[in-house]
């Protein structure tokens, strides 16, 4: 296996200079920053999907980047999203390694059957002789006030499917190096991007190691003593907000970027929870099923006599993803989390 | 043109050799004509080879299966002359993503006949390794090869110098009547078409989609669906190896040329039932059986060759030699792959880099199998605050 560091060494320098040091940016400019480096960087990596050439995607996540790279890498495909997964599985056998935009969370399920039956199985079937390195990047979570199907957050459909890695970042920085993490990696990526915080900006540093921690690896975020909560994506915001308002309280909490949902991280969880022998999921998807389920499983398993209550799980409920009108009672909300921290200490 | 399937007659279809075993001379066939006269004696007496030996797999197969050793099998006989005729027109280079009945392609491809039984005996999800190759293994669910095919030619398409359209790879998807129904086969005739790629997509509308005969398909002859894609589209008489190896040909040539996809329509029989499991008495009659047994695709050749005098008893006999000899490796191939990869395989290439939920549910296995103690089946390293409080 090329190592990321081996192939930057074998790869000459591109026309342009490539941007380094740090800047801040927004969520969606880091992870054009990342695909762009990624590209320089390897010119089997092309991009596929959605209005993703002149327009640079609804979210202008790969703007300017056909400009750069031409139309055989930055391919706007036919509005047909098993065939972006379909012919991606193909252009991956052929040694390229696509990287798919779906246009939107609720657009994923024409590609599901490609997904689950082929991209994430190829590699199995053939018993390791053919790899699937292709990434599908999928704009999620709600809090946007889209309308149906633009508000979802179906990763545990994912992470349930063996052969997937699932991943999610909740800052500008890990949006930078996961991305192009999940491109290096000879494993199909379902990169989950929380659309809510497209727009939030954090210091990034162009120059980061790439290596392939943040597909392994959570973070540990914020010390704690008191209470473990765990969240991923759009939610870590939330679950940092919330540690805030416990520390008003006179609580320490120590929160838990997962990064990846397949595989997660347990032992980073589970060394947390043994200090603080208390554990609150927070996510955007349903509760039924989710990843907290998996999480709070585990947990119980590892921690059982260092708990000092049940592991408690705050997201969505099992209904269809609401109405925008309704969208911010359904999402897991700082005073939700806070409540849910409350119960934990009632025991 | 008033009937769409269950006859050819309305339908222009190419054919070449008639039942009898007679070239065909059509007006406005003589490029075809020509493409099949390039054909030698001899290679006409490989492709009668090629054609016997897959039907001969297909019988040592069904035994198999009858006898418990393969879990299913699914029967290409029939479609000898679609399948051999095809793989003849086709150069190592070319990749071929096949559906799970195209055993007379794997055969002309070099495939191990024991690998191509993995699959059906239960042993393996694949069984063979595609790079060495250039074909893909079986895909099960209908029609998403056809996908990979067209991405595959993409990439073809991307390996090329700007000067050298592409660098003289075809590409060519097999797949049946049931399959066009699929979102995805249309999905990659739309690709193929906008993207000029360099693949042949090649039906075999052997008229049954199981139980189900094309009528509960398609209103429209199906290679008219290429057509309406955009794509040069011939419905060829599926059962004439010289028909089909011709109009091949012509279509990877197109491929290789640049000049984009390509839609062939192989108008055969499935003669026998869809899988071991299956039973075509409950869904079609002996007639239409009888009436396909007359158009057998293998008769049809040895009458042509025997008028040209490439058939003899010897060379009969030296087939015969070869598919006992074929029969003999396969039950002996498919009873020793028993002896293949432990349970715990199982765990092998489900990721290309470690994945810790498998590593730990693989470590629980076989600690679980070596009969030691269960470790917890979600183990984990013990970490620096592990039992602390």
């Amino acid at each position: 296996m090329t190592t990321m560091a081996e192939r930057t060494q074998t790869t000459s320098g591109g026309a342009t200079e490539p941007a380094s040091g740090t800047q801040t940016l927004t969520m969606g400019k880091a992870i054009n920053e990342g695909l762009r480096a990624a590209m320089r960087r390897d010119d089997k990596v092309m991009l596929m999907g959605e209005d993703i050439g002149p327009l640079g995607g609804v979210f202008r996540v790969t703007d300017g980047l056909q400009a750069e790279f031409g139309e055989r890498r930055v391919v706007d495909t036919p509005l047909a999203e098993s065939g972006i997964v379909g012919t991606a599985i193909g252009l991956a056998m052929r040694g390229y390694r696509p990287v798919c935009e779906i246009q939107f969370d609720g657009f994923v399920f024409p590609a599901f059957n490609q997904i689950t039956t082929q991209l994430a199985k190829i590699h199995n079937r053939t018993r390791g002789a053919v790899q699937m390195p292709v990434v599908i990047r999928i704009p999620y979570g709600g809090g946007i006030g889209g309308v149906e199907h633009h508000g979802e957050s179906p990763e545990a459909l994912f992470a349930h499917t063996a052969g997937l890695r699932v991943v999610s970042p909740s800052t500008p920085q890990d949006a930078y190096t996961m991305i192009q993490e999940a491109i290096a990696s000879p494993d199909p990526v379902i990169y989950f991007e929380p659309k809510s915080r497209y727009w939030g900006k954090g210091q990034v540093d162009l120059g980061a190691p790439v290596g392939t921690d943040t597909l392994n690896a959570a973070q540990v975020v914020r010390q704690g003593t008191d209470v473990t909560l765990v969240a991923y994506g759009p939610s870590t915001v939330t679950a940092l907000k919330t540690a805030d308002a416990l520390a008003e309280e006179g609580r320490s909490a120590e929160v838990i970027d997962l990064r990846a949902i397949s595989p997660i991280d347990t032992a980073a969880v589970v060394a947390s929870v043994r200090k603080t022998g208390r554990c609150v999921v927070i996510h955007e998807a349903p509760v039924f099923f989710g990843a907290g389920a998996e999480i709070a499983a585990r947990v119980t398993e590892e921690c059982f006599y260092a708990l000092e209550a049940p592991v408690l799980r705050v997201g969505g409920f099992h209904t269809p993803y609401p109405v925008a009108k309704h969208e911010h009672e359904y999402l897991p909300s700082v005073d939700r989390v806070l409540d849910a921290v409350d119960r934990a200490f009632a025991h | 043109m008033t009937t769409t399937n269950g006859s050819n007659e309305a339908i222009p279809t190419l054919q070449l050799l008639d039942p009898r075993g007679s070239r065909v001379t059509t007006r406005g066939t003589k490029g075809y004509r020509d493409r099949a006269a390039a054909l030698t004696t001899e290679d006409l007496r490989g492709m009668y080879r090629d054609m016997v030996l897959t039907r001969r797999f297909d019988d040592e197969a069904t035994s198999l299966q009858r006898q418990g050793e393969l879990a299913l099998f699914a029967p290409a006989r029939g479609q000898e002359a679609a399948q051999v005729g095809s793989a003849y027109a086709l150069r190592t280079q070319d990749y071929v993503f096949p559906s799970y009945r195209e055993h007379g392609v794997l055969h002309v491809r070099g495939l191990d006949p024991v690998d191509r039984l993995r699959f059906f005996r239960g042993s393996d999800h694949g069984g063979w390794n595609p790079t060495e190759h250039n074909t893909a293994v079986y895909t099960i669910v209908i029609g998403a090869h056809a996908l990979h095919a067209v991405g595959y030619a993409m990439g073809v398409q991307r390996d090329a110098t700007p000067q050298d359209k592409h660098d003289g790879t075809a590409v060519i998807t097999y797949f049946g009547d049931g399959a066009t129904s699929q979102g995805d086969v249309n999905e990659a005739m739309v690709y193929a078409a906008v993207n000029e790629a360099p693949v042949v997509f090649f039906l075999q509308n052997n008229q049954w989609a199981i139980s189900e005969p094309t009528t509960r398909q398609t209103k429209t002859p199906l290679y008219r669906r290429g057509e309406a894609f955009g794509m040069p589209s011939l419905r060829v008489d599926g059962n004439d190896v010289l028909a089909v190896y011709a109009a091949t040909q012509e279509a990877l040539e197109r491929a290789r040329n640049g000049e984009g996809p390509s839609f062939i329509e192989a108008f055969t029989y499935r003669m026998g039932a869809h899988t071991t499991s299956d039973d075509p008495t409950r869904y079609r009659t002996s007639d239409q059986e009888e009436e396909w047994r007359r158009r057998d695709p293998i008769d049809r050749l040895a009458a042509l060759l025997r008028a040209e005098g490439g058939l003899d008893d010897d060379f009969e006999a030296e087939i015969k030699a070869a598919g006992d000899e074929l029969g003999a490796k396969l039950r002996t191939g498919v009873r020793a792959l028993d002896g293949g990869p432990a349970v715990s395989s199982t765990f092998d290439d489900v990721y290309a880099t470690p994945h810790g939920v498998v590593a730990a549910e693989r470590a629980w296995y076989e600690a679980y199998d070596a009969g030691d103690p269960p470790a917890p089946q979600y183990a984990i390293a013990e970490s620096a605050q592990g039992g602390a409080r």
